[in-house]
């Protein structure tokens, strides 16, 4: 089994971790940019993170053998700090980065009228940028939050094919398979979602335009909770095949919209060799 | 003792002007911007005179930046974009540009424990600028890190007493560990 997780905050898990997802099957993965439990209050905490996220966190996962990516935005929940509103200003030069295959997480926390303005503002630097988004979808209020998230990327005339909207469940799946943006669920120990709904979901919309991701960060969550899914996936009867779409081709479909996912050495070279970008000039 | 061998070291390109890139698919746009895109217009294909061709034509843009702007670049840059620039150092013309404020640089990398960063670092500027108790923690880092000595361009020229002192030191501590000393240390251990 073969497995990309397509959201994991790695700063926050330990080389243990990373061996043990490297032992399950996990070869790539993408990093977004979120919040760290701790408040930040200035924007060179912001800085310090994305370097970070660019730099020593590839260079550790490489040391396993994973290819690490990563999505740069200022997340909702913060935004909603003025102190931190200047991170807006050096967005533009970490979404030229080679690492970074999407804008995120952006979307809704609170529901304030400051994350409407930052989650639009992002929404434009994405189309600057020819990048796709991953929106995150709020804990409290999911449903409302969920529309209000779908409403606004309509606006923003992004093709809805860009947009992974994610830490979906059974209320909020359907109207986001409607609106053609691919959807993303977050396997939890305890909560979001665990394997066995995350099952029941995929026989009633199908295995495609969906990601199933860990989201493993520094609270309660699980690296190998995508392993897991897998295993219950072909427990409830579906193939290699469907597994290998959801795990793997799936993420590296989505993000491999940005032109910028390096999967060299994995074992996506050869699936996917058009995206490599140690290949030589794309032009 | 001689140092590794030197691909191409005969032409080895001495300033930018040498290294033939084509950076005008670039013009009109800011650096902050285009500089991180390098490798995705150009690619990183051998230019086989010991240059990539994103690294050519990054340095070929610092050859008309200033020198703060080189700094800022060399602050928000990823890996890759570090190492272009440490790279570049060797440069005439780019030595000219950031004058002594290169060792900042150079010293930002040294910190890191990233074993490519460290390697960079160490090339031909590092050799004529870095002052010798920096330059002996350095090499020293390198054996801890498992960074081969024959990518220290001021190696074995800058290996002072001090620093021969300080690897026997080492040496005897990893012996006492009963651990093995790295290979590239014994031409350093035997006076």
């Amino acid at each position: 089994m073969r497995i990309f997780d397509p959201h994991i905050h790695m700063t926050s898990r330990t080389t243990d971790d990373y061996a043990a997802m490297a032992a399950h099957g996990v070869q790539a993965l993408v990093e977004p940019a979120f919040w760290l439990g701790q408040p930040r209050t200035s924007v060179g905490s912001f800085v310090d993170y994305f370097d970070a996220l660019i730099g020593w966190e590839p260079f550790r996962a490489s040391q396993f053998g994973i290819r690490h990516h990563c999505t740069i935005a200022l997340n909702p929940k913060e935004a909603n700090d003025p102190r931190c509103r200047e991170v807006l200003d050096v967005l533009p030069r970490y979404l030229a980065k080679d690492g970074v295959v999407a804008v995120g997480e952006v979307g809704y926390d609170s529901m304030t009228a400051e994350e409407d303005e930052v989650f639009a503002a992002q929404l434009e630097l994405a189309k600057r940028f020819e990048l796709p988004v991953l929106v995150h979808t709020p804990h409290r209020d999911k449903a409302a939050g969920t529309t209000r998230t779908l409403d606004v990327v309509r606006e923003s005339g992004l093709p809805a094919g860009r947009v992974v909207v994610d830490h979906l469940n059974e209320v909020t799946v359907k109207e986001v398979a409607d609106s053609g943006c691919w959807m993303g669920f977050s396997i939890y120990p305890d909560t979001k979602m665990d394997p066995d709904r995350m099952v029941v979901i995929l026989r009633q919309f199908g295995t495609e335009r969906i990601l199933v991701n860990s989201a493993a960060d520094w609270g309660k969550s699980d690296p190998l909770r995508t392993h897991a899914t897998g295993q219950a996936m072909l427990a409830a009867g579906f193939t290699e095949d469907d597994v290998d779409q959801v795990l793997w081709r799936n993420p590296v479909e989505f993000y491999g919209q940005s032109g910028r996912l390096d999967l060299t050495g994995s074992a996506a070279e050869d699936t996917f060799a058009g995206n490599s970008i140690l290949r030589g000039a794309r032009s | 003792m001689t140092r590794g061998p030197q691909p191409g070291a005969a032409r080895r390109p001495a300033t930018t002007a040498a290294l033939g890139a084509d950076v005008s698919a670039f013009a009109g746009r800011p650096l902050a911007e285009v500089f991180p895109a390098v490798t995705r217009t150009v690619g990183k294909g051998a230019l086989g005179n010991g240059w990539t061709a994103d690294e050519a034509a990054r340095a070929t843009l610092l050859s008309g930046a200033g020198r703060a702007e080189i700094a800022e670049l060399y602050r928000f840059g990823d890996t890759a974009e570090k190492l272009a620039i440490l790279k570049a150092l060797q440069l005439e013309d780019i030595e000219q540009i950031v004058g002594e404020d290169g060792l900042a640089l150079v010293e930002d990398a040294i910190r890191t424990n990233d074993q490519r960063l460290l390697a960079a670092a160490l090339g031909p500027y590092a050799t004529r600028h870095l002052p010798a108790a920096t330059f002996r923690q350095a090499v020293l880092k390198c054996v801890f890190a498992g960074v081969p000595l024959a990518a220290v361009d001021g190696l074995p020229a800058r290996a002072d007493d001090e620093l021969k002192r300080m690897m026997a030191d080492f040496a005897a501590e990893r012996r006492a560990a009963g651990r093995s000393v790295p290979e590239d240390l014994q031409p350093y251990l035997e006076r």
